[in-house]
């Protein structure tokens, strides 16, 4: 499942997040809502903590596994 | 270097406001594509549109020359502003426009037009 390998992949590049979850949108296994919530981002622009996302995700956005992608983010302070 | 980056280099480096996106402004053909245009018009931006779905060759140039790997993508005076999300989180929170003015000057919004640039053959409508 999809679903799994991204949530997967985001606690390895986020093991501290607090907060974290992957929903599959459309139940088409291709459009996901991601939310994490982590100290990572304490202090980053949004632009970078979404930039940190993508590379956690980059497998996946390449391989095609993921057609959409929203994304959520906030630190923990 | 390919004509097609030249031109995308182009777009982003000339236009004030620059949304890549999958259609065109009057016919949109994705979701966050379509939060991103709706966000820059409510802060009455002047969008400059580059549709990628007319050739593959778009996206891959694109992605190289922003580092950024999903569609849209919103450039403000040159710079990478980002996503759909982001877009429509700092359209919400007022920062949009803040932006906008910041680095287009207070008048950014007077006459604003949108056009479309077609980075394959060079031309615009």
């Amino acid at each position: 499942m999809a679903v799994e390998k991204l949530e997967s992949l985001l606690r390895d590049a986020f093991p501290d997040a607090p907060a974290l979850s992957v929903e599959d949108r459309t139940g088409g296994g291709d459009h996901f809502q991601v939310t994490v919530e982590s100290p990572r981002f304490d202090g980053l622009p949004l632009l970078e903590q979404h930039r940190l996302v993508n590379d956690a995700l980059a497998e996946p956005l390449r391989d095609g596994t993921i057609h959409e992608l929203r994304i959520k983010t906030k630190g923990t302070t | 270097m390919t004509e097609v980056s030249e031109r995308i280099k182009d777009t982003i480096e000339n236009e004030p406001v620059v949304l890549f996106m999958k259609g065109t402004p009057q016919f949109v053909m994705c979701g966050n594509s379509d939060r991103a245009l709706r966000a820059l018009r409510e802060a009455g931006a002047p969008v400059t549109a580059v549709d990628v779905l007319p050739d593959p060759s778009i996206r891959q140039e694109l992605q190289e020359v922003s580092g950024w790997p999903t569609i849209p993508q919103v450039f403000v005076k040159g710079e990478l502003v980002g996503g759909a999300d982001i877009t429509q989180e700092l359209a919400e929170s007022g920062e949009l426009r803040k932006i906008l003015e910041d680095k287009l000057g207070p008048g950014y919004a007077d006459g604003a037009e949108e056009q479309v640039v077609d980075v394959l053959s060079g031309t615009r409508a």
